[in-house]
């Protein structure tokens, strides 16, 4: 059987990609999809240390249902969002929204 | 997980606002199909009245014979007294909200724009009582995500969208890493209620290796440090509150933060008490340091920038940075040793934060009024308000005497206390570096009643008119803020001393 480390160690390396997707990409999308890594590997971790540590009671499993749940709202609001951006300003990339600054 | 214990009705009397909230959305729905336009601004006196009658009925509902104090709906929510309190915190400011968004272009006869708010309210009053991982984190995310499309609500308007954007983009990443944090405090004690995880952490599994919880420690408190806007996790605040339709900024900068204090108190005193330690540590001593260190460089950064602000929204964004850090400052005075101590500071955060739902609503509100009728945000703009429209200008004045900490208005009071309960847990250093920063603040603060009261503007002539619903939202704060000042300050704290004593019981 596949320790759980193993797991832990991929949701781990997981959550590093989709903190450097939000931090280095420009395209607000990417950003969004850097966040969605982000969220999955959130998810491996729950559902890793539900079978291994607590597998009787289900509450990792219900809470990664509704990180799913949250996340597909989330890239709803989000996507529309960016979109009307893009209606406004032709551009998507993060470095031009710049309206606002002190 | 536990099954759902009867009797029902007492399970459904400790949700009672969050279902008539939930009833509220679908009348407004109802509403905002069938009425004409000329009907719809009715929309928002149907909603911020209907806010007050549940923020009245959340008010009764306190915890008494038939509802005691305790876990409810399988330990999902816990209901007692400072759930109770927060819960009318931001019902209250959403009702005011409402009201203030009446005659605002581009939002006011919009329906759907007081449902999205209602849902945040909801979102809000879960976060107030959860006392569960999956609960805190679906009530943060009801709230966060219609504040999201809040935000952006002038889809035409680009500062709006932009701010919308940063918003959802810095928001979402902030809840991400919570979670991370979440999950390892799940894995590390298979359990998502959080007083089964300090049963399991107070048992001493982690005893000796003390790194894993600190580091899911951490990263729980990004997310939060975020909500309430502290420093180092403040950079979408000025962009967001200047960005968003006015309405929406008052409401984010006080409901928003007034339950995103409220979870943070329950989560750390259930989870992180200073029974716990490990390692030869007190795991209380790393998140007290953590948040005395981001009340001061939040109260610091908030005033000093704030000076040099030529946008009254940014200021108020700025001023709200700093009010955060001084509400940290009564978070950092959770590590006091005596009971008193503990329910001194819990009582002064719950105290603060009532003071500074009128206080700020009352600022925002004079905004409103006024960018309505000039479409101005500028300060300098703001020059001769006294004589275009003197109670506007006195109304200004009382909430700013208030977010400065002048007596006789509410703010003093909200900093006494505070300063108080850092003073009883031991933190005289923080209290003191608090009373230097709020003598920093009055400066800008009084520069902007000097611009009202002295300063000459362009259009002096023309008066501004404020109307019913204006009138009934400054009315109603002014009264507020004067009387928690003055003589409902002793009630008030008591009614919050109450709260705080139910959490440790």
């Amino acid at each position: 059987m596949i320790p759980l480390w193993m797991y832990l160690v991929v949701a781990a390396g997981l959550f590093c990609i989709g903190t450097y997707g939000v931090l280095a990409r420009r395209n607000a999308v990417a950003v969004l999809m850097g966040v969605e890594l982000m969220l999955n590997a959130v998810n491996i971790n729950l559902v890793g240390f539900w079978r291994y540590m607590n597998p009787l009671e289900t509450n990792g499993q219900v809470f990664a249902a509704f990180i799913f749940v949250v996340a597909a709202a989330e890239a709803a609001i989000g996507l529309a969002i960016i979109i009307s951006i893009y209606r406004n300003r032709r551009s998507v990339v993060v470095d031009d929204v710049d309206l606002l600054k002190w | 997980m536990n099954t759902l214990e009867l009797p029902l009705i007492n399970h459904l009397l400790t949700v009672t606002p969050e279902f008539l909230l939930a009833a509220l959305t679908v009348v407004v729905l109802v509403l905002d199909l069938r009425w004409t336009d000329d009907d719809r601004p009715k929309i928002a006196i149907v909603s911020g009245v209907g806010l007050g009658l549940i923020a009245l009925v959340a008010a009764l509902i306190a915890p008494g014979t038939a509802t005691p104090a305790g876990p409810y709906w399988g330990e999902m929510i816990r209901f007692d007294f400072l759930t109770h309190i927060f819960k009318v915190m931001v019902i209250m400011a959403a009702g005011l909200t409402c009201l203030m968004s009446i005659n605002v272009s581009g939002i006011g006869k919009k329906g759907e724009f007081y449902l999205i708010l209602i849902v945040a309210t909801l979102g809000m009053t879960l976060m107030a009582g959860s006392s569960d991982l999956i609960m805190a984190f679906l009530a943060l995310e009801t709230t966060s995500i219609p504040l999201y499309i809040l935000a952006a609500f002038r889809r035409g308007d680009n500062r709006s969208v932009e701010s919308g954007m940063k918003y959802f983009l810095f928001g979402s990443f902030a809840s991400a890493i919570m979670l991370y944090g979440l999950s390892l405090l799940y894995g590390f004690t298979g359990h998502t209620n959080l007083y089964k995880i300090a049963e399991v952490l107070g048992s001493g599994a982690f005893i000796n290796n003390p790194v894993p919880v600190i580091a899911s420690m951490v990263l729980i408190v990004v997310g939060f440090g975020f909500k309430v806007s502290a420093v180092p996790f403040h950079f979408w605040t000025p962009d967001v509150y200047e960005g968003a339709p006015t309405p929406v900024t008052a409401f984010l900068s006080v409901a928003s933060k007034a339950a995103s204090f409220a979870l943070m108190i329950r989560f750390f005193l259930a989870v992180f008490p200073a029974s716990l330690i490990m390692g030869g540590q007190e795991i209380q001593s790393f998140w007290v340091n953590f948040m005395a260190a981001s009340a001061v460089i939040s109260m610091i950064v908030g005033n000093v920038v704030a000076l040099a602000q030529k946008n009254i929204k940014r200021l108020l964004a700025y001023s709200s940075i700093a009010q955060a850090g001084y509400t940290l400052v009564g978070v950092a005075a959770l590590q006091a040793v005596t009971p008193e101590g503990q329910t001194a500071a819990v009582a002064s955060i719950a105290f603060y934060m009532f003071m500074y739902v009128f206080t700020n609503l009352l600022a925002f509100a004079v905004v409103i009024v006024f960018s309505e009728a000039t479409g101005s945000e500028t300060i300098a703009d703001l020059g001769g308000l006294n004589r275009r429209n003197p109670w506007l200008a006195l109304a200004m004045t009382i909430a700013l005497l208030s977010l400065a900490g002048v007596p006789p208005a509410a703010g003093f009071f909200g900093k006494f206390f505070l300063f108080n309960a850092a003073v009883q847990a031991g933190l005289t250093w923080l209290a003191i570096v608090g009373v230097l920063a709020a003598i920093v603040s009055l400066y800008y603060y009084l520069v902007v009643i000097k611009t009202m009261y002295v300063d000459h503007g362009q259009y002096e002539e023309q008066t501004i008119p404020v109307s019913g619903p204006y009138a009934w939202v400054l009315g109603i704060t002014v009264i507020a803020v004067i009387l928690i000042g003055t003589v409902a300050a002793q009630p008030i704290y008591e009614w919050a001393a109450r709260g705080a004593a139910g959490l440790f019981s």
